[in-house]
């Protein structure tokens, strides 16, 4: 899995944050997502993909078959 | 309950969108149809007050998802054709082209629609903002518009007031709280927003009714307010809140009262849910019907859907949340904010433009308030969620 996200387009609801920890976090000063891991274990793969549906922003997409 | 052979989802924007996307990760494997009143595939809401009618972005980058994601989806769109009736028993609904639709769950996300002055359809030069399209009208005419009065006080108006005057108008806000947001902020944080519409030159005229629109051959001249005065526009945009568009659901059987009315589980009926704005749903921590208006409750509630619609049946008890982005400052909250709470400021300073302040009432945190501090702000959203979730039985 491929993770890759939109910084322009996210409204740092922090949503993935709290879904996935270990795979997002948010900047300090703005909020804006940051990538903490691009290519997830696998034990992150359905929190990530849960990431993807309600992110209020719809900035991240994954690649399942990278 | 057994799980459905097939699903339809009456509305496809964010909360029918997710529905799908969330029967499909559940393993769902019958067939889902999404139908949608217009032609653009599902959408993002929140960037047409900012990013889509400033033009900092083209239409198309408020598509939620990309072609490939969606077709992945293995979803049947049916999109430009409105839902026109339903009969619940049934579980049929009927098309405005003719299509009749049948399905063993049917989940209703057809979301709002704005409210207008009555006869405001027939004059040129008054806006609503609901829908892309909307948008694109909207920002046409602001692109040569001389004099922008936005009516409307709320989240929406203040939006596009900060937008058009970003473009360089002269706008004016009229609306009947004595701040932008009072009746949610309360007067503190209220007159804070004002503050910041004033300093970057949105002339404010708060705190009367707007009684009208003016006309003179068929094209808007200002809006009229309480008091006799009248504030010239050539474009009005009509901001002053919407209504669940539920009129389609006349006569389908369904319990409609500003929402369509639901269980603990979003169900409406047998075989037939209602997510999103449409929603109103029984929350079983506050104990009370509730219905959101905000983008992330369409996505979080649409995960309680479809695990609804596939037997299990978890309360949905979310601690509410939106933001606004207004100029450069965005205000996030968590939970429920009101007039008479008490406000602390617990993060940062209010003058120096950023901070989070938490909203208490008889001794309970009900909400917080984040000014240009996200992270600090969902970090303090835990100290909300009991007041919502009380009955612990969260999914």
């Amino acid at each position: 899995m491929k993770v890759t996200v939109e910084e322009d387009k996210c409204c740092a609801a922090g949503t993935c944050v709290m879904i996935a920890p270990e795979v997002f976090d948010q900047r300090e000063e703005d909020g804006i997502v940051i990538l903490l891991e691009a290519a997830p274990s696998e034990d992150q793969h359905e929190a990530v993909r849960e990431c993807v549906n309600v992110c209020p922003a719809g900035a991240i997409h994954v690649s399942e078959d990278a | 309950m057994s799980i459905p052979a097939d699903v339809l989802v009456v509305g496809a924007s964010a909360a029918g969108l997710s529905t799908a996307e969330a029967l499909r990760r559940k393993g769902f494997q019958g067939d889902v149809t999404v139908l949608g009143a217009e032609s653009h595939q599902p959408y993002d809401r929140p960037p047409l007050s900012k990013q889509v009618l400033s033009g900092v972005w083209e239409p198309g980058r408020a598509f939620l998802r990309e072609p490939a994601a969606l077709s992945s989806l293995d979803a049947e769109f049916v999109l430009g054709d409105a839902a026109v009736s339903l009969d619940a028993e049934a579980r049929t609904v009927h098309t405005a082209s003719g299509r009749v639709l049948r399905a063993d769950a049917i989940v209703v996300a057809t979301g709002l629609r704005p409210r207008t002055f009555a006869g405001q359809e027939d004059l040129a030069g008054v806006h609503v903002l609901r829908t892309l399209d909307d948008a694109s009208a909207l920002r046409t005419e602001l692109l040569t518009a001389s004099r922008v009065v936005v009516v409307g006080d709320g989240v929406l108006g203040t939006e596009i007031a900060a937008t058009a005057r970003t473009m360089g108008l002269p706008v004016t806000l009229a609306g009947p709280q004595p701040a932008p947001l009072e009746s949610q902020f309360g007067p503190m944080v209220a007159q804070r927003l004002a503050a910041l519409h004033t300093d970057r030159g949105v002339d404010l005229r708060l705190g009367g009714a707007v009684t009208g629109l003016g006309e003179r051959n068929g094209h808007v001249t200002g809006v009229h307010l309480a008091t006799g005065e009248v504030l010239p526009a050539d474009l009005v945009v009509v901001a002053f809140g919407s209504a669940p568009a539920t009129d389609w659901l006349t006569g389908s059987g369904l319990k409609v009262d500003n929402g369509v009315v639901c269980d603990s589980s979003c169900r409406a009926a047998d075989g037939i849910y209602a997510v999103g704005d449409v929603a109103r749903w029984h929350h079983a921590g506050l104990g009370t019907l509730l219905r959101l208006e905000n983008r992330t409750n369409a996505t979080e509630q649409a995960l309680h859907v479809a695990a609804a619609i596939l037997g299990e049946s978890p309360p949905y008890t979310p601690v509410p949340y939106f933001w606004t982005d207004q100029f450069d400052v965005k205000i996030q909250v968590y939970g429920v904010l009101s007039a008479d709470a008490e406000v602390t400021v617990v993060e940062g300073d209010m003058d120096q433009g950023r901070f989070v302040a938490l909203y208490r009432r008889n001794g309970t945190t009900t909400g917080v308030l984040g000014w240009r501090m996200p992270k600090q702000t969902r970090l303090r959203r835990q100290e909300v969620v009991d007041a919502f979730q009380k009955s612990r039985n969260r999914v």
